[in-house]
């Protein structure tokens, strides 16, 4: 089950800008589209209110426009992606194309969930990010440069600062962000830190036999 | 860095271990699970090839999707095979599931405290952004997403950053009609929607001590609305009160014994640090209604709506946008915004307390001819001792829809949408463009005697206008109808 991990220490590809404070994840992706089972085909539900009426006609949306077909660098205002925690959010953005999303801040739940699908959530000045925004809408084929290992954003002759969470960064870069085996490597570890807990020594979640599962259960 | 919190010590006790990326590692004290956002975690656990580690801390519902009027199976489309699909998943694994059948369903942030499975110092995870209701009880609790509800099942633990802690306090008396609801709309009206970002909220102060649990939970409830991770309030006697009237204790005050001292040990110390703390005056609230598209854009029922052009910068686009959406005028108060839609509901406000104070208000009335108005309590249980109190007669007999638990409207993931650019008065959390199912939709947020108010006017009032009203006994006049 070792499962091979990669690294995602560089992104690049051309941008799409979405502008705008508090886009929710409800805006991302609404609600409906979460009767699923599988995160498969989400990408096209990703904005899908901001970019059609309910005669499902096109609106002005960035991501209906051909010219950002094809863009992976998604960049944003500030505290996006809060509201609901669904990582069908995330999941809608990658499977659409985005590889990598920079704004100005992000809900943490979001950013959260972005990592654990290897999409760096990366920060910039408000400044420089609506000057990023103005340079993609009009040059929409040049390609942005997302530095994960160094924290900075590249386009054109520019570099800007740019931050990356520690933890994030370290994921990302050393290929442990998707944490389901390395969480697992430390089973007896886990097995001692819940004997340890009162609540888990009297059996208090479930039935009164539970306290003494959690070492079968590894 | 915050020392000697109620956070610290309860992170402490549930770390395992530092990752290699400087996050750490920590136990789940009870992990909760719905239909919508775990059937593919369960799904890259098979992938895998893992087992669920501690089905023992884990329990599930259905509340999202679930209908809220009429419950036979198989339930429309997507809805069934979702319900299909968690029922397989907690079967496999061996987890307690509070299925419709056993009388113990409801929204998951209801549930668990009810059923005494949420407790203080315990880590409680959920794959929803609610979750911070459990911190209600002093207990950390997280939403999370559907890859980390994977670690969870598989692990038992969460990887998760150390965040700072902000003291919230709130001081003096709550005024008439002025609620918990009111009191987190006006944090997050000043710090902002954002401004809990890289924090857990601790709430404190008179006000907050003097809430019931369930008041609390509503405030903790929405928590993620102002950004931060968390948000809890120290356990204290109301909590280990209310705790030991819950299942997990009413049979054994001996075990209620043996915990309640690690209850008390891990409240924030006397002499605790934080990073940051806010005061907020409880005395000078009145009631809240959010005017906008944000729960950060409310405001007093007296007070006038914002304009924009004196709001920060940052904040006047969003402001311009959302009053042309919602169809106010900055200078005017919300009082007299005419509604379509009343919902009572929600984890922030569908507890027995909530249909309680509305009820008073509803006692007698009736919903204005072109209100649409529904109850969906929190809980089956809640509904079955609200129905014990006849308060189900007090809401139809007015002409309200009383309906089955579920989130309903809340998100619209049922059937309980807004249609067309109607207008609700919420007692749910989020007033997002499109939440309640329609993008033309428009959701004011409010107390639940603030929604029954509005649903008996036709428009945005002032609930202290109303009188409140006896309520039946439910032994005395209609004992036939009892029966």
């Amino acid at each position: 089950m070792t499962k091979e991990i990669e690294t995602v220490e560089h992104v690049s590809g051309s941008g799409i800008p979405v502008r705008g404070n508090d886009v929710d994840t409800d805006q991302i992706i609404p609600a409906r589209f979460l009767k699923v089972v599988t995160f498969d085909g989400l990408g096209e539900f990703a904005f899908f209110d901001q970019r059609f009426d309910d005669e499902d006609e096109p609106k002005d949306h960035p991501f209906n426009e051909d010219r950002f077909r094809d863009a992976s660098v998604l960049v944003v205002n500030s505290n996006f992606g809060c509201g609901s925690s669904r990582e069908h959010a995330p999941q809608a953005l990658k499977r659409w194309g985005i590889d990598a999303i920079v704004g100005e801040s992000f809900a943490e739940i979001f950013a959260g969930n972005c990592l654990a699908l290897g999409v760096p959530t990366v920060t910039a000045s408000q400044e420089d990010i609506e000057t990023l925004q103005s340079y993609v809408e009009d040059h929409p084929d040049a390609e942005i440069s997302v530095d994960v290992a160094t924290e900075s954003v590249s386009y054109d002759d520019t570099e800007i600062d740019a931050t990356v969470d520690d933890a994030q960064r370290k994921a990302l870069v050393e290929g442990v962000w998707d944490t389901t085996a390395l969480l697992k490597s430390n089973a007896e570890a886990v097995a001692r830190t819940a004997a340890d807990l009162p609540y888990v020594a009297a059996g208090t979640a479930g039935d009164a036999d539970a306290a003494g599962d959690g070492e079968e259960a590894e | 860095m915050s020392e000697r919190t109620l956070y610290d010590k309860v992170w402490d006790r549930h770390k395992v271990t530092e990752l290699p990326t400087g996050q750490d590692q920590l136990f789940v004290g009870l992990h909760l699970v719905h239909e919508v956002t775990s059937p593919q975690a369960f799904g890259m656990l098979r992938e895998r090839d893992l087992d669920v580690a501690y089905p023992e801390r884990t329990h599930a519902t259905v509340d999202h999707i679930v209908p809220t009027a009429d419950r036979d199976r198989p339930y429309e489309g997507a809805a069934e095979e979702m319900m299909a699909e968690l029922e397989e998943n907690v079967r496999e694994a061996g987890i307690d599931f509070s299925h419709p059948d056993t009388g113990n369903q409801g929204i998951v942030h209801v549930i668990g405290p009810e059923q005494g499975l949420t407790q203080p110092g315990m880590t409680v995870v959920c794959g929803d952004s609610h979750t911070s209701t459990h911190g209600a009880f002093g207990a950390l609790a997280f939403g999370i997403g559907t890859s980390q509800i994977r670690d969870v099942l598989a692990t038992g633990t969460v990887a998760m950053e150390k965040k700072k802690v902000r003291r919230i306090r709130v001081t003096g008396e709550l005024g008439d009609c002025v609620e918990a609801k009111d009191v987190i709309l006006q944090i997050i009206r000043e710090l902002g929607t954002d401004g809990g970002v890289g924090y857990v909220y601790e709430y404190a102060g008179e006000a907050i001590e003097s809430l019931d649990v369930e008041g609390r939970m509503s405030i903790c409830n929405m928590s993620i609305e102002g950004g931060a991770r968390a948000g809890y309030v120290n356990p204290d006697e109301t909590t280990f009160e209310w705790l030991r009237e819950t299942d997990a204790f009413r049979d054994d005050p001996e075990k209620f014994e043996r915990l309640k001292p690690y209850w008390e040990s891990i409240a924030s110390d006397d002499d605790a640090q934080f990073d940051d703390e806010v005061v907020i005056d409880g005395d000078a609230l009145e009631p809240m209604v959010t005017w906008g598209t944000t729960p950060g854009q409310g405001v007093g029922i007296t007070e006038p709506i914002p304009d924009p052009a004196d709001l920060p910068e940052d904040k006047r686009d969003t402001a311009r946008r959302a009053q042309e959406h919602m169809g106010v005028e900055p200078g005017e108060t919300m009082a007299g915004y005419p509604i379509d839609v009343a919902f009572l509901g929600s984890c922030t406000n569908a507890r027995l307390p909530d249909l309680r104070r509305a009820a008073r208000l509803v006692a007698g009335r009736e919903v204005h001819d072109d209100v649409r108005a529904m109850v969906v309590p929190g809980s089956q249980r809640v509904a079955s001792a609200a129905e014990a109190e006849g308060l189900d007669d007090v809401f139809r007999e007015a002409g309200f829809d009383w309906r089955e638990a579920g989130c309903s409207m809340c998100l619209g993931m049922n059937d309980d949408q807004l249609e067309g650019d109607e207008a609700s008065a919420s007692s749910s959390n989020r007033n997002f463009v499109g939440r309640q199912g329609s993008k033309e939709g428009r959701t004011v947020l409010m107390n639940p005697r603030m929604v029954a108010a509005a649903a008996i006017r036709g428009e945005v009032t002032d609930a202290r206008e109303l009188d409140e009203r006896e309520l039946p006994q439910p032994d005395a006049a209609d004992s036939e109808v009892q029966a």
